[in-house]
């Protein structure tokens, strides 16, 4: 091994380099060029053949969900074949972003945070044109907001969700609690203490606090109790570093120190506080509605029968949910687009979301005065009702993953005693404010 | 980024004996230069290879350091100079980074070495079973670092894990703990647990492919002269293990200095971006971020410390190998 070792000589490692060199200055002689369009080598297509679609596999409709409409939908369409794929939520948009060039998804299903992003860069395609107008009536407001940026369609709305506040029916009757109690933040730090007091339950509320998308969710719909912004009216500046904002922090770390949240938020998302709550090991928890479904489901859960669901509490300045919508978009470089277009109008019609409304309710306002609707989760419905119709945004910029991640670090310096909140926020916005131009 | 093959740090091409004559006597015999085309012949498609999937990419991601790329797109893009690397190094986050990756450079790398020393040890020595036991020591190296990551994230768990319960149930701990939520210290060094756990058993195989090498006939004859166990590993195994501890030290370095998948699956670079190490910001900046030029800079910043590392590794080690008999 040693003389294999010798040969390997500093002589030689440079001499590798020089080689790479070489390489270098032959692929210099392509960077930059290209074509002008950049990101239009798509093409309409006949409308028929393959496509593939890019889901993700987490809340709102579940795998068996999409691949059962799929198939619904090649029955009706048999001509175009489809192809899903599942990533985990956090894996979605580099996949999305990595995959653009190479084309290989038609179909992708993008975040309430993204249109701005992958409009302005044209990863996906700009449908306002195919928009039908009665679609822009019949559709909740919420929803239509998820694919729009600046005025124009970026996708179609499918996915309509927002946090909702989960409490555990029995542990609440044990500690005396009544769940009515549960309209305002400050009546639910009460309940918790008197949970703990009665040691109902260790660690009465769980949240999904750790460094990801997941701990702004959570963020923003207290941001929006406590009367907070994140960008000033104009959008030229970052507000969320005072007032609500700060406030809304505050509450959060609180409710640590107090040991009414558990620790472990700060290393959970979505999943781990239904696995938490599920398990009974929570008595309330803010989730999407996936949460009321799962846990009701004696299969993976300890509690089924005992879960309440209630719109969010409420803070000194109302009781907005966070917009946690999702579309579906055609990507730019899709060569299937109108096949694509097709797939995407199918699957979000208020027939086919309807028939699916138990994991994830309809887009569409009239599919919430259907009795079949209504009678799938008879006690989410009413109260999305009034929760979908009052829905904060997280802000709609092009830099918003990036100034998403410098907050995400700085709210967990702030929740894991690295730093103060004001000083926290201070420097996320420090940070973010060259990002928002 | 993702674990390297266990080959030797760089490919030395096989003793291709007729082709140095050939450069001497060009005119000689005209075999010799048709041996030389087929060689050339049967080297283009790896050469292509590495051409198409080494050095275009690298090529085109330093040219994408000089440019403002904000896009996945071909297209026209600002030309920047060197700002992409100004800006990234006047960055605070990156410092913090190195600092991580520095950090789990040295501890882990150091970890493996002692703990896979005393391995190769254990394993070398003349047991009943001892295919067995290499069996089972070579798993957690034959495990995927993805799958490894999720086993250790499962363990650390803070509120299911096997670790929590364990250390409980035997009083080591009060009770339940956060391994990788709530120190982004400790988190740090849980990733470092999870690597060492998987990368002992590489550096303990490649130590034990150079304690076989040692004639026993040595230890003997130390023995005879009255040195202990303790003497004898300090004099004789491990001078002459220095070759294949250089060797491992070289790999294991370089392969931790690039950690990222490992950290993607156990914390996803908190609590805090405690964990966060240069490689995943990298990769935040060019995929997340959208700024790829930033993430190709950084890219290059790695590649040149890890050039640097190696050129000071490979001196080093000639230096040993000059001074051992």
């Amino acid at each position: 091994m040693s003389e294999n070792m010798s040969e390997l000589s500093r002589r030689r490692l440079l001499q590798l380099s020089a080689i790479s060199g070489a390489g270098l200055l032959l692929a210099a002689c392509d960077v930059g060029g290209g074509s002008d369009t950049s990101g239009d080598s798509g093409a309409a297509g006949t409308g028929e053949g393959q496509i593939k679609a890019l889901f993700m596999k987490q809340a709102g409709y579940s795998e068996d969900d999409i691949r059962a409409m799929t198939d619904e939908f090649q029955k009706k369409y048999p001509k175009i074949k489809v192809e899903p794929s599942f990533v985990a939520y956090e894996a979605l948009h580099d996949k999305i972003v990595a995959a653009a060039p190479a084309s290989t998804f038609d179909v992708v299903l993008i975040d309430v945070i993204w249109p701005a992003e992958f409009g302005s860069k044209r990863i996906v395609t700009d449908v306002t044109d195919q928009f039908p107008a009665n679609w822009k009536s019949d559709m909740l407001g919420g929803a239509l907001a998820t694919a729009a940026y600046r005025d124009r369609y970026y996708g179609v709305p499918w996915i309509l969700d927002t946090k909702y506040f989960f409490y555990n029916t029995d542990m609440l009757s044990k500690a005396g609690v009544d769940p009515a109690s549960l309209s305002t933040w400050d009546g639910v730090r009460t309940a918790a203490r008197a949970l703990k007091a009665k040691k109902v339950v260790e660690y009465p509320l769980i949240w999904s606090w750790k460094q990801a998308e997941a701990l702004i969710c959570d963020y923003t719909q207290l941001v929006g109790a406590f009367g907070g912004k994140f960008l000033s009216d104009d959008g030229k500046s970052i507000a969320f570093n005072t007032g609500g904002g700060l406030q809304a922090l505050e509450f959060m770390k609180q409710t640590l120190d107090a040991k009414l949240t558990n620790p472990n938020s700060a290393e959970s998302l979505e999943e781990d506080v239904r696995k938490i709550f599920s398990d009974g090991q929570a008595a309330m928890a803010l989730n999407w509605t996936y949460l009321f479904n799962a846990a009701n489901d004696p299969q993976q859960s300890k509690i089924a029968g005992k879960v309440g669901v209630a719109s969010t509490p409420s803070g000194p300045a109302g009781a907005p949910g966070v917009n946690g919508s999702m579309a579906l978009s055609v990507s730019t470089g899709s060569r299937n687009q109108k096949a694509a277009w097709t797939y995407i109008s199918y699957i979000t019609s208020a027939e086919v979301q309807n028939t699916y409304a138990k994991s994830s309710l309809p887009c569409w306002t009239r599919s919430y005065d259907d009795p079949a609707v209504a009678s799938t989760l008879p006690q989410v419905v009413p109260v999305a009702k009034k929760q979908l119709a009052d829905l904060i945004a997280r802000p709609q910029v092009p830099r918003y993953n990036e100034i998403s991640q410098i907050l995400q670090a700085e709210l967990q310096n702030a929740l894991l005693n690295r730093k103060p909140p004001k000083k926290a926020l201070d420097d996320a916005a420090e940070q973010a404010r060259t990002l928002l131009s | 980024m993702t674990a390297a093959p266990p080959a030797r740090p760089a490919p030395t091409p096989p003793a291709t004996g007729p082709a140095p004559p050939a450069r001497r006597w060009p005119l000689r015999r005209h075999a010799a230069g048709g041996q030389i085309r087929l060689a050339l012949l049967l080297l283009l498609p790896a050469a292509l290879v590495v051409f198409g999937v080494v050095l275009y990419p690298a090529g085109r991601a330093l040219v994408i350091s000089f440019y403002d790329v904000d896009s996945p797109f071909p297209g026209r893009y600002p030309f920047v100079g060197l700002r992409n690397y100004t800006d990234i190094l006047a960055d605070r986050r990156l410092w913090t980074a190195v600092g991580h990756t520095a950090y789990f450079t040295v501890v882990s790398t150091a970890l493996e070495l002692v703990l896979g020393l005393g391995l190769a040890q254990l394993l070398a020595a003349p047991l009943r079973l001892r295919w067995l036991f290499r069996a089972i020591v070579i798993l957690p190296w034959a495990l995927p670092t993805i799958v490894n990551g999720a086993m250790w994230r499962w363990i650390l768990n803070a509120q299911y894990g096997v670790a929590n319960a364990l250390l409980t149930e035997l009083h080591l701990q009060d009770g339940y703990r956060s391994w990788l939520g709530e120190d982004p210290f400790l988190a740090l060094n849980m990733v470092v647990v999870a690597d060492v756990w998987k990368n002992t058993s590489l550096v303990a195989f490649f130590l034990l492919a150079g304690l076989q090498t040692i004639p026993r006939g040595l230890h003997e004859a130390a023995r005879v002269d009255g040195a202990g166990p303790i003497r004898s590993f300090l004099r004789i195994t491990l001078p002459l293990l220095v070759p294949n501890i250089a060797l491992v030290l070289v790999l294991r370095t370089i392969e931790a200095f690039k950690v990222f998948d490992i950290v993607y699956v156990m914390t996803g670079g908190g609590p805090a971006s405690g964990t966060q190490t240069i490689t995943f910001f990298t990769y935040l900046q060019a995929f997340s971020a959208q700024r790829f030029s930033s993430g190709a800079s950084l890219a290059y910043l790695t590649v040149t410390a890890i050039l640097l590392l190696a050129l000071v590794y490979l001196r080093l080690l000639r230096q040993s190998e000059l001074r051992s008999p």
